[in-house]
């Protein structure tokens, strides 16, 4: 099952995110909320990481045909890899690139391992309401997904296979998971350039295997800058050959 | 029973043990290659799925049959077990926690749910733009749900199951489609915890090793609750 693994010792203290200019906007998104926006083609989005130990869990939709979306199985066997970090793309079901990743601090993002849930968080960290708690009651991911899913019309049907941003579960030889406690820094961050009109949903409850004891959701900086979509000279693109054909793909409906 | 291809088996090609009561056989169907197969599994019913020749990837999904908005969860699966192979003792869950099937016997050793499916458009990514054209499981899947009478649609297609398919992943992230482990009479049998909707794709991929570039026939058995 599921073990705590200690983490890389030789990283610096604390990454520090570059400054986009000029920013188009920037959000605080609260420990343990959820979040959805609008990212056209050609519009970048950092995530930084406020404080040691975020998670942000992610789903990914055509904003004109939501019916299109992140696959996950498709984005794996495209890369030949089971995690995203900077040189990935992230794929629709439809064979086009919703985001690449064009920058990473912290070189793993975790693609298999899904939300948290209701009754988990409940067993793990008991029962909180919003009457006694106010807005400091535990939420979980698949609830929180949901929600934010339903104000664009969308619902359990749609809710697939989730990227977790800043977190690290590696699999050994026979197929068991292992969370990487202390994998994100305080100050680790991810760039995101989108290359489709994308409507994104982010929530930022804990990971569903953190071992933390206590429900300890991060807080994390989204900033927004016109970056353009992907140059015909680019790392993403460059990566493999499949990437090449997956970006022109995404070109020909623009 | 509905069922999507004629019937042509009989009891006598099930590989395997012959420890379930032939009186409770309910279906026996074989599905050729490149064949799409939808049906249903009562709560409690055994199901099982042969690898006639070996090496034959069965892209394999299941729907709560009251309720089909609940479905299986590839990355619930995962989570909810600790690891990414499926094979016997293995719970596969819907994307709303619950337990939809048990397998409780797998003469193949493992099997994969991070692979997905093929398609035209992924096809046209993974190989070359000119291998849209051929014959997919998600064509398989899409002409299944059109036939079938609930309204379900690519919408209704998440992460499946991929029976018999051998995607290692290493411990620095690689992933591969490998040669597949399977062989000829393999099977896999699930007892199912809910009422099922099974939605399979015989796969017809002939551009990697997940059908040893050779798809075959498989096999569909289900047995009544004893």
């Amino acid at each position: 099952m599921t073990g705590a693994v200690g983490e890389l010792a030789n990283r610096e203290a604390r990454p520090r995110a570059p400054e986009p200019s000029p920013l188009l906007w920037q959000e605080h998104l609260t420990a343990g909320e959820h979040w959805s926006g609008i990212l056209r083609r050609g519009t970048s989005l950092q995530l930084v990481a406020l404080e040691a130990g975020a998670n942000v869990a992610a789903l990914l939709y055509n904003f004109e045909s939501p019916l299109e979306r992140y696959n996950m199985a498709d984005t794996l066997k495209a890369q030949h890899t089971a995690f995203l970090t900077r040189g990935c793309v992230c794929y629709s079901d439809m064979g086009r690139v919703l985001c690449s990743v064009t920058a990473d601090s912290c070189g793993w993002h975790d693609t298999i391992c899904g939300l948290s849930d209701a009754a988990q968080v409940e067993r793990r960290f008991g029962r909180t309401r919003f009457q006694e708690q106010r807005n400091a009651w535990f939420h979980n991911g698949r609830d929180s997904m949901l929600g934010e899913l339903g104000k664009y019309g969308l619902g359990k049907r749609d809710l697939v296979a989730n990227i977790n941003f800043f977190s690290r579960v590696t699999v050994n030889a026979d197929g068991a998971l292992a969370f990487h406690d202390g994998h994100c820094r305080a100050g680790d961050f991810v760039e995101l350039r989108f290359e489709m009109h994308t409507l994104l949903v982010l929530a930022t409850c804990p990971h569903p295997l953190d071992p933390t004891p206590r429900y300890q959701p991060r807080p994390v900086q989204l900033r927004a800058w016109r970056s353009g979509p992907a140059p015909q000279q680019d790392a993403c693109r460059e990566r493999c050959s499949e990437n090449a054909r997956g970006l022109r793909n995404t070109e020909m409906i623009f | 029973m509905r069922t999507e291809s004629p019937s042509q088996g009989t009891s006598a090609r099930a590989a395997g043990r012959a420890d379930l009561d032939p009186q409770l056989l309910v279906l026996d169907e074989i599905v050729a290659a490149g064949e799409p197969w939808l049906g249903n599994v009562a709560q409690g019913q055994i199901l099982r799925i042969v690898d006639l020749e070996g090496n034959q990837a069965v892209d394999t999904l299941f729907f709560n049959a009251q309720h089909t908005e609940e479905r299986y969860s590839a990355v619930d699966t995962i989570r909810a077990q600790g690891n990414i192979y499926l094979t016997t003792g293995t719970v596969l869950r819907s994307s709303l926690g619950a337990a939809m099937l048990t397998i409780i016997e797998d003469t193949c050793g493992r099997h994969d749910t991070l692979g997905g499916a093929c398609s035209a458009e992924s096809n046209t990514v993974r190989y070359a733009l000119e291998k849209r054209f051929m014959h997919s499981c998600r064509d398989n899947f899409l002409r299944a749900l059109a036939r079938h009478d609930q309204e379900l649609s690519k919408r209704d297609l998440p992460s499946n199951i991929n029976f018999f398919m051998n995607v290692p992943v290493t411990d620095a992230g690689g992933l591969e489609f490998a040669d597949g482990i399977s062989g000829p009479g393999r099977y896999v049998q699930l007892r199912a915890e809910m009422d099922v909707l099974v939605l399979i794709s015989n796969c017809p991929q002939l551009n990697n090793p997940c059908n040893a570039y050779n798809p075959t026939p498989i096999q569909i058995l289900i047995w009544a609750a004893g």
